[in-house]
């Protein structure tokens, strides 16, 4: 029996399905996140992963299905009411600028300010100072916070993204695959930031197609296939192994993994 | 796992110089002081009295008005080709609210504001609601705002392409003086009596006040830099121009940012119409011809990306200040004034590819 099961879910999602015209992209899932856990979220391509994560941050509305925040249902009907419920998402492409600074990128669209009337404006030393404190909170030192996040390496950039959305007040938080493109460096750096984001009690869904990566971190796992859920684990009650062969299906990759080898 | 990134040993420490470099206003301020540098050789001295400076201010200012626009609108990753036949079309409307309805300036100067502000919007509003380029948006508009001046001129002069009698029409106006003519002239007249600056030979000054155009322009260059740097919209410009899509994932309103900066665009052409109007008491067809593209040059000059999210209003402030030099420096000296088209294009050519240079230095690209 794990501890982290007495906690109520932040957000709950039943027996979700979602449709495009006659394509059947999720034919039920369900899925839920506690606090302080990192869920990962496992599928080969075509699982339904992104669909799933888009429904659970407002892009999509789900077909059937109802979405649980916080003990009561809730409805989605943009990617800005589920951030301000607190579900914040870290897509692949990042949502950050490259030709503008660190903080200018850290608070865009939400700027402090000080002053008052028509001298209302942008606190940038304020700004500058959050943004060097919370990043060194992540490990990163910035050499200046009006270093362009073009200067910074893919996996940095995943971290301002993340401390963005964690000094936002985030509950739970979506990593859509935040180690694909990632060096082996990068990777350990951003999963140590997965770890360190838990551990401040925030839920963290991790969506990945690399069993390492989540085994890593993870401390419950569900694997989509076909636009199912295949069923969800506890962290040591199932092996790589196990994980890979339930993502791409069984069989066929035994087969597979037959003539390669073993290398996959 | 490393959890404190120390002080990376691979970044060096930046030179003064180096951060220097990575400033969009860079490239202008370096042309200026190139120009300056060109004239001193070879102009004849009175360019750079008094009266020369306020002679090759005055066309900066009035092109400086529509490069600040066009840069903010630029950083906000939309252009607007419209700005030189708003001028003339403005202007137009301008003309026509005080002469043929005799309107006082208090309400012909803000009618015609607001009527620039909403050809703007309209303007804004096809390109976003469409998605089209502004760039195709816009040269549509160059030609029906350049037409409709001249039709509307027709019909409000009964055939002619030129409304004359904006100077009797405003004779004794107190708004008059804020946008026309000279400021401070009493400063001036002081100046002149102490025998600091240069005056005829009956006494009066030669250079009798600041001409009003400069003045706004510096208004709008420092209100302008204020907005960009200084506050939230300012980062909402820049996001908006460096990524639509990024900016509005984290809650910028682009379509809002950019509508309001096609309405500044749209103003500043409306207020060169109003100074200029005033300043030669005649509106004609032709006014602000061409301009779009020096204002669009001139923001270009100043730092800013073709592809948005960068630039900055100062630059612009200086690559007008290069265009007007240029324009009248070249009667000081003894080149072919035709040589100015030839400067206009290279000046570009250079200005584009420092540009390209200073952006792969911000990102860090190789």
């Amino acid at each position: 029996m794990n501890t982290r099961t007495e906690h109520a879910p932040i957000v709950h999602m039943q027996d979700i399905e979602k449709h495009f015209g006659n394509v059947i992209a999720l034919a039920g899932v369900s899925f839920d996140i506690t606090p302080g856990e990192c869920h990962c979220l496992l599928g080969d391509n075509g699982a339904g992963k992104s669909t799933f994560i888009k429904t659970m941050s407002g892009v999509h509305k789900p077909t059937k299905g109802r979405i649980m925040f916080e003990g009561s249902e809730m409805s989605f009907n943009s990617p800005r009411d589920s951030m301000e419920a607190g579900i914040a998402t870290v897509y692949q492409d990042l949502a950050m600028i490259p030709l503008m600074s660190v903080t200018r990128n850290f608070f865009m669209g939400r700027e402090p300010t000080k002053g008052s009337g028509p001298f209302k404006r942008f606190d940038t030393d304020a700004a500058n100072e959050i943004t060097m404190a919370e990043m060194k909170k992540m490990g990163i030192n910035l050499r200046a916070p009006d270093q362009a996040v073009g200067t910074l390496s893919g996996g940095e950039r995943q971290t301002v993204a993340i401390a963005r959305a964690v000094y936002f007040g985030a509950k739970v938080l979506i990593l859509d695959e935040p180690t694909s493109a990632l060096g082996v460096r990068q990777t350990s750096n951003v999963l140590a930031t997965i770890d360190r984001v838990r551990k401040d009690g925030i839920g963290v869904v991790f969506i990945t197609h690399n069993v390492r990566h989540a085994m890593a971190v993870g401390d419950r796992f569900t694997v989509l296939n076909r636009g199912k859920t295949l069923g969800t684990a506890q962290r040591g009650q199932i092996t790589p192994d196990e994980l890979q062969d339930l993502m791409a299906g069984g069989q066929e990759l035994a087969t597979l993994e037959g003539s390669l080898g073993g290398t996959i | 796992m490393p959890t404190d990134a120390a002080v990376d040993e691979r970044i060096k420490e930046e030179s003064f110089f180096s951060r220097m470099m990575k400033r969009p206003e860079l490239g202008a301020i370096a042309g200026v002081i190139l120009v300056t540098v060109f004239f001193l050789i070879t102009a004849d001295p009175a360019m750079f009295t008094l009266a020369g400076f306020m002679n090759f201010m005055s066309p900066a200012a009035q092109l400086g008005i529509l490069a600040i626009g066009a840069a903010l609108l630029m950083v906000g990753g939309e252009f607007d080709l419209s700005v030189g036949s708003m001028v003339a079309f403005t202007g137009l409307f301008f003309g026509a609210c005080v002469v043929t309805f005799g309107l006082p300036l208090i309400i012909a100067i803000p009618a015609t504001l607001i009527f620039a502000a909403c050809v703007g919007a309209g303007n804004g509003q096809i390109v976003l609601a469409t998605g089209l380029p502004s760039f195709i948006v816009t040269l549509a508009f160059l030609f029906i705002l350049r037409g409709l001046s001249l039709v509307g001129l027709k019909w409000a002069t009964d055939g002619s392409t030129q409304l004359r009698g904006v100077r009797d029409a405003v004779e004794g106006d107190w708004l008059a003086p804020i946008f026309s003519g000279d400021a401070f002239p009493g400063f001036f007249t002081m100046l002149a009596n102490a025998g600091m600056i240069d005056t005829f030979r009956n006494g009066t000054p030669k250079v009798t006040g600041i001409p009003v155009e400069i003045i706004w322009f510096v208004i709008i260059a420092l209100l302008a830099t204020y907005v960009l740097q200084k506050t939230p919209f300012g980062n909402w410009i820049f996001a908006s121009g460096g990524d639509a899509n990024a900016a509005s994932n984290s809650g910028v309103p682009v379509k809002r940012v950019k509508l309001i900066l096609f309405m500044i665009t749209a103003c500043c052409a409306a207020l060169v119409a109003i100074i200029t109007v005033l300043d030669s008491g005649s509106t004609d067809a032709r006014r602000g011809f061409q301009k779009e593209f020096e204002a669009i040059i001139a923001a270009v000059i100043g730092g800013c990306l073709l592809t948005g999210g960068y630039g900055s209003a100062i630059g612009a402030f200086f690559g007008a200040i290069i265009f007007g030099m240029v324009l009248i420096g070249l009667t000081y000296t003894d080149i072919d004034q035709d040589w100015y088209l030839v400067f206009l294009g290279g000046m570009l050519l250079v200005a584009v590819l420092f540009n390209n240079m200073i952006r792969k230095r911000v990102t860090g690209e190789r």
